[in-house]
Order: structure tokens, then sequence, then C-alpha cells
């Protein structure tokens, strides 16, 4: 890649960073937002682009790290000894066992991560078991973003149902409708999808990554050099789950709520529309893809509503068929086009 | 103590809606052995047929509207599968996943074109006098069970599609082409099957087959842009739980899922039930990951 191309990321960071500053104040909760899915776009390249594996539940992980964190809002919110308010119109009279342990801040923030993370590694370790792989596995992930988005709505009495949790008032004694929440929000989302970037990258140059490839690529042929596949994909599917719970907690706090219409199989699936854009294989593709879906969504579906569907739909159709690698992999051609013609012959066949 | 009554209804509704997974999954299962693909607009092609079923009731009113309406949501859907064959489906054919994201892409489009055609609030078909009305039993130990005629109809269509395609699978000449690309696809191209062609037929078969499902689906409920996604999910854990492409295990598949939806629904709330098919299926890979009927093969993969 040419020299350019590779120091972009400062120009990229440069700018995340003076965004507060350079944006209004809608657009940069938008910009938080959609900063907080790239963190599942993130893992998303591990799991589809690293290791081939299709998931088309991240909803799940993604709801179960914002509810994690609404459900603490909820309860730190209350006057002593009160249920939340849809508990009491259900005519609840004790908080639910469950429920308790959230009002514990350090429970809940390690259950933002640790909750996804535990559920993916025992889902995904029940199907790799048992070697099952590709299009059976996707199926499953699908039914299991189906089952908890029902399950969301239909236990109203509990989750708050199809409203799901709303109304935050402080996070950790901040008051969220203070003017710098939202600034404050920002840079702890930026800094995150940092982190997870150069995790994500550290992980991908690891022998881990190569392991992870090397099953994509020719999974029994690894078998036969005498590695055991399942651990190495049932932990990538736990990273990538836990990303996506980080990213669910994210967005919850900059969108203020968390419905089982944000995790259910549609928006599951939109996920996979952010990285198949970005381009599978790039990290900061991923990132782009996320971030230029979500506010390409944004300005459709405000401008024309009816459109949006159309436009996702050809957007898939299209890159998947012509564009598998997705904006990262075109930019990488064209660069590399110019590099090509700009370098000698014989170093071309290097 | 059991309500047998309460038994026996249910166990007839899970016969039912097994009737209903056999025609969604048929298609899904049939194109999934022989590409291996997977079809997400498949739901579309059951909303397909609820919308045609729609348009010929209004069209042809009477009480044998859905008899014509049949062969009509069949040759529809049938139609538009050959399209989505052609220009999707087989230029992906070697990358599977990739295929059900485009497939995904084309859904979209279609509910979002029924949404603009017909309206987001669905449409409903009333079903004619001989099929409107229940056999109720009044005495005996069965009494107070009580079975809607369209639930028997369905039935009646799924075990006719069954033995219609179970005869054209075995006796006619294209089937014995479909079994032999089934069975080894390079050898059948080697041996001058026009392999594209049994695609083709097969896969619009089967989207034929969905819109079937579509028309007994618009006798139950309203027919709404996203009916075809609320079946959907459950058709594919059916072509999970079948094995490879089998008709014979599609079938055992959907009629066990039925029956554990239906017996379920008798202590358990619709959602829960749900997750419990889910949790049945991948307990029932623990012990058989290669679903209900294996394909035997020497193949390390395929």
């Amino acid at each position: 890649m040419p020299k350019y191309l590779s120091q972009l990321w400062i120009v990229a960071l440069v700018l995340a960073v003076a965004a507060p500053w350079l944006i209004s104040s809608y657009e940069l909760s938008l910009l938080g937002r959609f900063l907080a899915m790239a963190i599942l776009a993130i893992g998303l390249v591990l799991l589809w682009g690293e290791a081939g594996i299709l998931s088309l539940g991240q909803g799940v992980f993604f709801g179960l790290g914002g509810y994690a964190i609404a459900m603490h809002m909820k309860l730190v919110s209350l006057p002593e000894g009160e249920l939340p308010d849809f508990m009491m119109w259900s005519g609840l009279d004790a908080l639910p066992w469950w429920w308790v342990p959230f009002a514990n801040p350090v429970f809940a923030l390690v259950a933002v991560v640790a909750l996804p993370a535990i559920v993916g590694a025992l889902f995904s370790w029940l199907v790799f078991r048992r070697r099952i792989v590709g299009t059976y596995f996707s199926l499953i992930t699908q039914a299991l973003a189906l089952c908890f988005a029902t399950l969301l709505v239909s236990k109203q009495d509990v989750t708050g149902g199809f409203n799901g949790l709303t109304d935050f008032k402080t996070l950790f004694g901040q008051d969220l409708a203070s003017p710098g929440a939202p600034i404050a929000l920002y840079f702890v989302t930026l800094g995150f999808v940092v982190l997870a970037f150069l995790g994500a990258r550290w992980l991908i140059g690891s022998r881990y990554g190569i392991l992870l490839r090397a099953t994509r690529d020719g999974e029994n042929r690894v078998r036969f050099l005498g590695y055991n596949t399942t651990p190495y994909k049932v932990v990538a599917f736990a990273i990538a789950a836990a990303l996506a719970g980080l990213g669910g907690a994210l967005f919850t706090l900059h969108a203020g709520v968390i419905s089982p219409a944000l995790v259910g199989v549609v928006p599951s699936i939109e996920m996979i529309v952010w990285v198949a854009v970005g381009g599978r294989y790039s990290l900061w593709g991923a990132v782009a893809g996320a971030l230029i879906v979500n506010f390409a969504k944004d300005e459709i579906s405000s401008a024309l509503p009816e459109a949006w569907l159309y436009v996702l739909g050809a957007v898939f159709i299209l890159v998947v068929t012509l564009l598998p690698r997705g904006i990262a992999g075109l930019v990488r051609d064209l660069a590399g086009r110019r590099a090509l013609v700009a370098t000698k012959p014989q170093e071309v066949q290097k | 103590m059991m309500d047998l009554p309460l038994l026996v209804g249910q166990v007839f509704n899970g016969f039912s809606v097994a009737s209903l997974f056999i025609l969604a999954t048929l298609g899904l299962a049939l194109s999934f052995g022989l590409m291996r693909v997977i079809n997400m607009a498949h739901g579309e092609m059951l909303m397909l047929g609820g919308y045609l079923a729609y348009l010929t009731f209004l069209l042809v009113p009477g009480p044998l509207a859905i008899l014509i309406a049949l062969p009509v949501a069949f040759l529809g859907a049938a139609a538009l599968g050959a399209v989505l064959e052609v220009t999707v489906i087989h230029r992906l054919a070697s990358r599977p996943l990739d295929t059900l994201l485009a497939t995904w892409g084309v859904s979209l489009i279609l509910q979002q074109a029924a949404r603009s055609i017909f309206g987001a609030i669905g449409v409903s078909v009333t079903a004619p006098g001989w099929l409107n009305h229940t056999i109720s039993i009044a005495t005996g130990p069965l009494a107070g069970l009580t079975l809607p005629a369209t639930r028997i109809f369905i039935m009646v269509v799924a075990v006719a599609v069954l033995l219609a395609l179970g005869l054209f699978i075995t006796k006619s000449r294209i089937g014995l082409l479909v079994r032999a690309v089934n069975q080894d696809r390079m050898m059948a191209a080697a041996s001058g099957i026009d392999v594209r062609r049994v695609d083709l037929v097969v896969f619009s078969l089967g989207t034929g087959i969905a819109g079937l499902a579509g028309v007994v689906l618009a006798l139950l409920g309203p027919v709404t842009p996203s009916v075809g996604q609320s079946y959907i999910v459950p058709a594919f854990l059916v072509v999970v739980l079948g094995g490879l492409g089998s008709m014979v295990g599609t079938t055992v598949a959907a009629l066990i899922l039925g029956m554990v939806s239906a017996l379920s629904q008798i202590f358990l709330d619709v959602s829960t039930s749900q997750v419990l098919v889910l949790l049945f299926v991948i307990v029932f890979l623990q012990f058989r990951p290669q679903g209900v009927i294996a394909v035997r093969s020497r193949a390390l993969e395929d």
C-alpha cells in the first residue's frame, strides 16, 4: 500500500478527536452512537473476516450489553424500595432475582462484557463441538436472535417489553443531562474504539490470528496438523460477542434507550451489512462501514422513508456480488493499481 | 390429570403446524441439497403466494377461488424464483454464505415492494364456505374438541404436495436427473446432464411450493409484507434439523418441530415455546449433528 494511504489513520484520529468542536451536538451524538456500533463491527472482522464464521445473531450480544447497563441505570434512578415503572404496571411486587445484582455498578460494568462473552462461548461451544459449520451455524444464530427478541417483547413485566428500557438519569453518580456529558461519553466511546481496534489488530497479527485464518480456509487441514479447532472458534465468537456487548452498552448510553427493535433478526443482519460494505477483511473498513451505512441510513430514511429498505437491499446484493471485500478492498485495489504503475516490473514479480 | 381433548387438539395443531413447515421448507431443503445455498428470500415467496391468493379471490369470487389460487400462486412464485436463480443465486453458487446475504437483500426489496403496492397493513382472504366451518365433537371422551376445516385443508395440501413431489423425484425423467446431480454434481455434468437446467428447475419448483404455502397461510391470517419473515426462521431450523436436502429428513424434522412447538404450548406461552424449539434443535444436534437423515458420503467436506 502506498505510504500516503497508510498514514491516513493519523488524519482520521485527529478529525475524530476534534469532532466535538467541528460538528453540531446532534451530529456528535449520532457519531458517538455509530462509533459504538463500530466496536461491534470490529468484532465481526475477527469473527467473519478472519475466522469465516457468519453470525446472524450479533444483535443478541449487542442487546445483552445494552440491557446490562440499562438495568443498572434503571435501578439506581429509583427511590429506595421502589420498582421500575413497567414492573409496577404489570403488578409485580418484588424485583426478579436476576435484576438484583445489576444495582451494583461494578457487577453491571463487568456484565456488559462478561455476559455476552459467556453466553456466546457457551452457545458456540455447543454448536461448534459437533462440527456444525457454515450455513447451518448462521441459520442457528438467526434463530437465536429471533428467540431473544420475542422473549424480550413477551416478558414485558420483567424486560420492559416492546418499549425496552429508557429514561435514564444518572450513571455512576454523573448526571447524564449535564452539558459536558455527551462530550465525555463521546471520548469514552472513541477510546474504546481505538482500544478495540488495536486489540483486534494485535490478535489478527498473532499466532492465534494465523490459526483462525487457516481454520477459515481449510478447517480439516488444520485438524490434520494436530489442532483442535473448536476452542479457537469459540474464543473468536466470545470475543466478538464481548465487543458487541461493549458496543451495545455504549450505544444505550448515547441513544438513551435499548429495545427489542434494536436487537432482533433484522438489526442483526444490518450489522453484517456494515461490515460487508466496509470490507470484512479490514478493521478500518469495518469501522468506516459502520459509520457510512448508519449515516446513510439516517439521511435516507429521514428524507425518503420508503426508499431506505430498497437502498439497503440493493446495496446488499451489489456489495456481495461485485465487491466481496467491500470499500476497503476497492481502495486497496485502486491504490495497488497506481502503485503497480509506479514501480518497476522486476519489483512487481517479487 | 391430562386433559384429553386438549392433548388431542394440540397434537392436531402440531400436525397442521408441521404441514405448514413442510410446505414452507421443502423448497429450501431441495435447493440446499442440490446447490448448498440457502435462499433468504424464500419467505417472500410465501408472501407472494399469499398476495396472489388475495388477487385471485378478488378477480374470481366464488367457492372454488381457492382451487384456482393454488396453481396461480405456484406459477407466480416459481416464475419469480426462476428469475432470482438466474440473476443472483447462480452467480454466487460457490459462495453459500454470500448467497445467504445477497438473497436477504432481495427479501428486503420484495418486502418493501409489497408494502408500496398493498400497504403495510395486511390484506385478508375469506375462506370459502366449504372451508369455513369447524368439526366439533360434542360427546364421548373427546367432548369439546374442535377441528377447523382450514387446518385439515392445509394437511391435505401438504400430503398432496409430498406425494406429487415424491413421484416426481422417483418416477420422472427430470427427477432422475435431479437425483443424479444431488449424488455427484461433477459426474452428472461429465455424463452430459445439463446441471444448470436441473438447478433452475429444482429452484423454481421449490419457490413454487412456497407459493402454495402462501395460499394456505392466507386462509389462516392476514397477509402482510412481513408474513414470510415470521415463518422463515422456524423453516430454517427445520432445514438444519432435517439434514442435507433430503425430503424424508425435512418431513420428519417438520413433524418433530411442529409437535414440539404445539405440545409445549400446552404449558408455555408462544415465545417461550419458540425458545424451547431452538434449545431442542441444539440438543438434538449434540446427538445427531448431521440431522435426522444423514447422507452417506466418503467425502471429507461437502
